[in-house]
């Protein structure tokens, strides 16, 4: 099963730079489109799940690039006025910030007849949803064999659950789970009230042994037993428990996170990134995305195509009923004014 | 040797000197390149953004997170140079000291964490410090300690692993400028009857004291300037103005408000090396009494 997946992805790279070398050699024969994601597993996961297939349906070569964090470059790219990236994959703010500093194409949602059938907290004018990942409570099945902690507010609670924590150096999700240990419900957060949610967090924050910064830091306390309970995406707790840790972790009162597609301002293949567009948040690929990686796909309606097993769908962030247990965030909160506030702040909080 | 040789005929000199400034103009060309122009063209973005602005530079002189931030890497940069030499300064002595094949064993073992990655050598030291680490495991086998040792994820981890990577650049310049002591000062001292440690503290030290200023310059300058271990070691609360400058760029979006916080910073080093500077010519003049 793997072979055949490395194989086929061995010639999709022969053929992605085949083309590549037919497209300078030539003048632009076929249509193209640059798309650009973050790299690792995960790019190689789309490569096989959503852009082979799509590439192939629309007869159209899809020219591949990563980068960490977009955004710098979309800043750079459409300032210049001659982008040469047309479609990104990256966080959902990116989208909404870059399409009110018109750095991002407004989509006519009727070319894109997939985007258009998803629910409207799945979309933007700017964007639609690609794919989910969760910033879930996790925890060492060491520490804690039974009665483990099950939602922030078990987490701010020392006393019950005693151990060193660890939280994400960064207000996003983080101030989501602070008001949620308050009390607030997971639908009710937005617009965060930030004053409560520092409050809270500077309750907890004598107890944090580690605010980590990146996602294989995180990994790495988790599987060291350096701390006994954290805020961690989804995907890495699973990688750690695959491998042999004794962690997990819970849904419950997780903040459902999300990357989304969107086409720069000016893109140089315009109308071909559209059509990949809708091609790329299609059910049926977006349902191959789980069978490659632990994230969830960004289109709801890929749950109900039968591609991905009930057991497996159990697993993912976006399935239905794990989505319910969770906070939506909202990154409309988050690039508006009072959001932005609320990021400066956190480097002040660290400091104090 | 006092005989006055015929100085160098003026036509040679010239030449002599076209020639040397032809062949640094490349390396010249480069630093214009690589460095004056971006390092120019950020600091320009730090006051002109949609015409002239000194908000950048309010930010950083009025915010307390900005003092903070450099106090500290100032703190941990002080610490780090005192450790480093006086860590270093006895390596470097007994460098020096022993017979050749020995000092390039000395000087080798010195030198070989240079060859791996910043980066490993910081996850090096979190498999020796955390909580589940080597030392602290040893130490409660030993019973020395009942509780894990708080080790990393704090400053102390952040200056243990800092020195660790800057300790050459201490040795190194220390060594060069014992080994052009000569020897024979020693023979001198003892032979007018000073003990070792007398010789040493009246002769030996003071010849050493340009290398010791050479070294701590360089640990002191490269050590503000830390990036990733404070990042991977600091548990997220030793902030050091590098970290500050990568922060800035996410929450302003411009790189203007990172390149004020990096200016201020690249100002307090040129400061340093004109104090350093009228240090060593000090000391020289001093050395020629």
């Amino acid at each position: 099963m793997t072979t055949k997946r490395d194989i086929r992805f061995g010639y999709a790279l022969l053929g992605g730079s085949l083309g590549l070398f037919a497209t300078t050699g030539t003048a632009a024969a076929a249509e193209q489109i640059t798309f650009v994601s973050q790299g690792g597993a995960y790019q190689q996961a789309q490569t096989v799940a959503i852009l082979d297939p799509s590439a192939k349906k629309l007869g159209i070569t899809i020219n591949q690039d990563s980068i960490p964090d977009a955004w710098p470059a979309i800043k750079t790219q459409v300032g210049s006025g001659k982008p040469i990236w047309d479609v990104v994959d990256t966080p959902t703010g990116n989208c909404l910030r870059g399409g009110e500093q018109g750095l991002i194409e407004k989509l006519d949602f009727s070319k894109i007849p997939n985007g258009a059938a998803m629910p409207e907290s799945y979309r933007s004018p700017y964007s639609v949803s690609y794919e989910f990942y969760s910033s879930v409570l996790a925890y060492s099945q060491k520490t804690f064999p039974k009665d483990a902690p099950n939602s922030w507010a078990d987490f701010w609670d020392v006393k019950k659950f005693p151990g060193r924590r660890a939280l994400r150096n960064h207000p996003f999700a983080t101030l989501e789970a602070a008001l949620m240990a308050d009390g607030v419900a997971p639908d009710k957060l937005y617009p965060l009230d930030v004053d409560r949610a520092f409050k809270k967090l500077e309750e907890i924050k004598p107890n944090i042994t580690v605010w980590w910064t990146s996602g294989a830091q995180s990994a790495q306390l988790l599987n060291d037993g350096e701390v006994d309970m954290e805020m961690a995406w989804n995907g890495r707790v699973s990688a750690v428990a695959k491998e042999g840790a004794k962690v997990a972790f819970t849904y419950n009162q997780g903040v459902l996170q999300s990357t989304s597609l969107c086409i720069l301002k000016g893109a140089p293949n315009l109308e071909t990134a559209v059509k990949f567009l809708n091609e790329a948040v299609d059910p049926v690929h977006q349902a191959n995305l789980p069978l490659h990686i632990d994230y969830g796909p960004g289109n709801p309606k890929a749950f109900e195509t039968n591609v991905i097993k009930p057991e497996r769908a159990a697993q993912l962030p976006s399935e239905p009923a794990n989505a319910a247990k969770q906070a939506l965030m909202s990154y409309a909160w988050w690039s508006s004014p009072a959001g932005e506030a609320a990021e400066k702040r956190w480097a002040s909080f660290m400091q104090k | 040797m006092t005989t006055s040789m015929p100085d160098p005929s003026q036509k040679h000199q010239r030449r002599e000197h076209a020639l040397m400034l032809a062949l640094v103009s490349p390396a010249l060309l480069v630093i214009l390149a690589l460095i004056v122009l971006p390092v120019g063209w950020l600091a320009w973005q730090s006051i002109y953004h949609d015409g002239f602005t000194l908000e950048n530079y309010r930010r950083v002189f009025t915010e307390d997170i900005y003092w903070r931030s450099f106090a500290l890497t100032f703190e941990i940069s002080l610490a780090v140079t005192a450790i480093a030499l006086l860590l270093g300064y006895p390596v470097a002595y007994l460098a020096n000291s022993v017979p050749k094949g020995w000092s390039i064993l000395i000087l080798s073992l010195v030198v070989l964490p240079f060859w791996t990655s910043v980066l490993v050598r910081a996850y090096a030291w979190l498999a020796l410090l955390q909580r589940t680490g080597v030392i602290n495991q040893f130490l409660r086998y030993l019973d020395v300690t009942s509780e894990p040792l708080a080790l990393v994820h704090n400053t102390f981890g952040t200056v243990v692993a800092t020195v660790h990577i800057l300790l050459p650049f201490m040795v190194l310049p220390l060594y060069a400028t014992m080994q052009k002591i000569p020897s024979d000062l020693m023979q001198a001292g003892a032979s007018l009857g000073a003990s070792p440690s007398l010789t040493f503290v009246r002769v030996f030290l003071p010849l050493s004291l340009p290398g010791v200023l050479a070294g701590c310059t360089m640990v002191f300058v490269l050590c503000l300037g830390f990036y990733i271990t404070p990042e991977l070691l600091g548990g997220g609360r030793t902030v050091m103005v590098s970290m500050l400058v990568s922060r800035n760029v996410e929450l302003y979006n411009q790189f203007g408000a990172a390149s004020a916080v990096a200016v201020v910073l690249l100002l307090s080093v040129l400061a340093i090396f004109f104090a350093v500077s009228r240090f060593i010519s000090l000391d020289r003049i001093l050395g020629q009494k």
